[in-house]
């Protein structure tokens, strides 16, 4: 039988697909259609230290192929996590793991010392990468100076497994990747959105209050795959592949590029069950190929 | 049992109901889980790379023992006119039950709906689920012109229409809110339901306002999910930013912070 777990680190996944930040809510919203323990793992909402509003609507443009959003990292702060939400999710059987941001490094570094302290959040995503915030967010993933000091003063308290989230919106992914793998990170996970934009040309006036926004879906896949595949080459952490993964082809297509495990994001909100397809997709797929175990793929491209 | 579903339903009808609106009828293989008036589903158009989220629409019928769920749908861009052209017989990817609905009537209570355009749907749907005597029910409904008013006989049974057109080709000349019953009678209403263009809502809900008399308007913010996790559908409410498609799409005018 096609076994599908997959080690990260120290942690076992029951499988390599996980959903990813910020458009799986907290669990919650998919435990109304199916058993989120069925997934890999659930990427929280992104957590800030105070509470955010995030940014003004309209946050989102339909494009080609995909979606443009600048919600902001809206959110009402690690504290009210912690209180309110944390004990309604805890018991979920499936890995939890926090998506922490901040516009300065001590603030990442509040947020990571209050998440070590819940027992079943897995790990911690470092959010480098969010192009949606004035302040932090991408401005400290798109320098190696930038992610080596935000990765290196986190490392320092985070006493769970360490993801961080890269920016596909720089020259040399590599560099950024070894740079945080040199500061301790477990694990990397890309990509973000990509910044981009739309306008409405009768009106004459962008789509998104912030004028510019993080592109999402299908429309990146051959980006994020491309840099996914450099990355694998450049780096001996596992790597964590996202970027417009609609079904288990596509999924697959990231592993056999280097992915340990993938996350699904815009296509939840297509159908919030593609990613269980997804897992039945890859047992599938190992079945017609004869193989008994997801490091039979990883990083298996032919060439 | 899961809360929301994700669900093929069939199109049994798809026919114009007058210059820009259509009703759509679809039917499901199960027994549909129970909808509360001003509750909305999010249609799956295609796959074609130009429509790549879905598009959300108030429910406008419910037919328990036939599975069928009607919606009418107002030709805007480019989902909804593709959506007016599925054919019969084929059929497309729902989510449902979808947000919180209107906060229904009490016993004996008098209330007045207004709908414009394709909003005219869940404020039927209410009538029809009120529950009072038709007496006490009245709707105002407002369109631009004669050939944009759907027909509402099957409706008459459950309360008082009036009608609004901007040309005066049926009913009152001008807007709802210009309309003898709002204008004279509003302060006889224990509660008012509003689902139509922004710019109409906000107007019912100043003269609401003044009048201190309860009302809840349905909000059509754009939406990437409509089930709460991408949290793009926002309003900012007296509560903080909230998403439309779960502590939405009504809210009680007091509870938004819009400028009227
Ligand atoms: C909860 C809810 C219930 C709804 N119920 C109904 C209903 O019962 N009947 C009905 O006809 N419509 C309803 N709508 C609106 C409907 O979802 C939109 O008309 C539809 O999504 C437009 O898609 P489109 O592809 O045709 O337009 P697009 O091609 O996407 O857009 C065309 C133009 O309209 C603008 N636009 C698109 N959607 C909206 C919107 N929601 N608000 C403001 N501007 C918009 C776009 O910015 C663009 O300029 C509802 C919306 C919501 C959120
Ligand atoms: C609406 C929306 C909100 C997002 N919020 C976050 C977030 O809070 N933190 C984060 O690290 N990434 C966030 N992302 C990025 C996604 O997690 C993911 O990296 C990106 O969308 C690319 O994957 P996809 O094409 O599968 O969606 C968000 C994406 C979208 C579309
Ligand atoms: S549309 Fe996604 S949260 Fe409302």
């Amino acid at each position: 039988m096609a076994d599908l777990s997959v080690k990260i680190k120290d942690l076992d996944f029951k499988n390599p697909v996980m959903t990813a930040s910020g458009t799986s809510g907290f669990a919650e919203e998919l435990n109304d259609f199916y058993d989120v323990s069925k997934l890999g793992a659930v990427l929280l909402k992104g957590i800030t230290l105070k509470n955010r509003d995030g940014n003004a609507y309209p946050r989102m443009a339909e494009t080609a192929s995909g979606m443009l959003n600048a919600v902001g990292l809206q959110n009402k702060g690690v504290d009210y996590f912690i209180q309110h939400i944390y004990p309604r999710i805890k018991d979920y059987d499936t890995h939890l793991i926090a998506n922490v941001n901040g516009s300065t490094v001590e603030e990442y570094i509040e947020v990571t010392e209050k998440v070590n302290e819940l027992e079943r959040i897995s790990a911690i995503e470092l959010n480098i990468s969010c192009p949606n915030v004035k302040e932090g967010g991408m401005l400290f993933g798109i320098s190696c100076p930038g992610a080596e000091a935000v990765t290196r003063e986190v490392r320092r308290v985070c006493t769970k497994t360490l993801i961080v989230k890269l920016s596909p919106n720089v020259t040399d992914i590599t560099e950024i990747a070894k740079a945080v793998e040199g500061q301790g990170a477990d694990s990397v996970s890309l990509v973000n959105t990509f910044l981009g934009m739309a306008i409405d040309a009768e009106k004459r006036i962008p789509l998104l209050s912030t004028i510019t926004g993080g592109l999402s879906g299908p429309a990146i896949k051959p980006i994020a795959l491309r840099m996914v595949w450099q990355a694998y080459h450049a780096v001996k952490i596992p790597i964590i592949g996202i970027g417009g993964i609609m079904n288990a082809a596509d999924a697959i297509e990231f592993m056999l590029a280097g992915a340990a495990a993938v996350q699904v994001g815009t296509a939840i909100f297509k159908d919030p069950f593609i990613p269980l397809q997804i897992i039945d997709g890859i047992e599938n797929y190992m079945k017609r190929h004869g193989l008994n175990s997801i490091n039979d793929i990883v990083g298996k491209l032919a060439l | 049992m899961s809360l929301k579903e994700v669900q093929n339903l069939v199109i049994i009808e798809n026919t114009p109901l007058n210059a820009t609106n259509f009703l759509i009828r679809l039917v499901s293989i199960k027994p549909l889980p129970k909808f509360v008036p001003g509750q909305f589903v999010n249609v799956e158009i295609n796959n074609s790379s130009e429509i790549f989220l879905r598009r959300p629409f108030s429910v406008f019928e419910i037919n328990y023992s036939l599975n069928s769920i009607s919606l009418i749908v107002k030709i805007l861009g480019r989902g909804s006119k593709k959506l007016t052209e599925i054919k019969a017989g084929e059929s497309v990817n729902l989510i449902f039950p979808l947000g919180k609905g209107f906060t229904f009537p009490i016993p004996n209570e008098r209330i007045l709906l207004i709908g414009g355009g394709s909003g005219v749907g869940p404020m039927l749907f209410l009538a029809k689920e009120s529950g009072l005597n038709p007496d006490n029910v009245h709707l105002i409904l407002g369109a631009k012109s004669f050939e944009d008013h759907i027909n509402i006989d099957d409706y008459r049974q459950f309360g008082n229409f009036y009608f609004t057109t901007e040309d005066g080709s049926l009913g009152e000349r001008g807007f709802v809110t210009q309309h003898s019953v709002f204008q004279n009678k509003l302060k006889t209403f224990d509660k008012i339901y509003a689902c139509g263009p922004d710019a109409m809502m906000k107007a019912i809900a100043r003269e609401a306002k003044k009048s201190n008399i309860f009302c809840e308007v349905s909000l059509e913010n754009l939406m990437a999910c409509g089930f709460g996790v991408c949290l793009c559908c926002i309003e900012p409410t007296v509560r903080g930013n909230l998403c439309v498609c779960t502590e939405g799409p009504v809210f009680n005018i007091n509870d938004l912070k819009w400028q009227i």
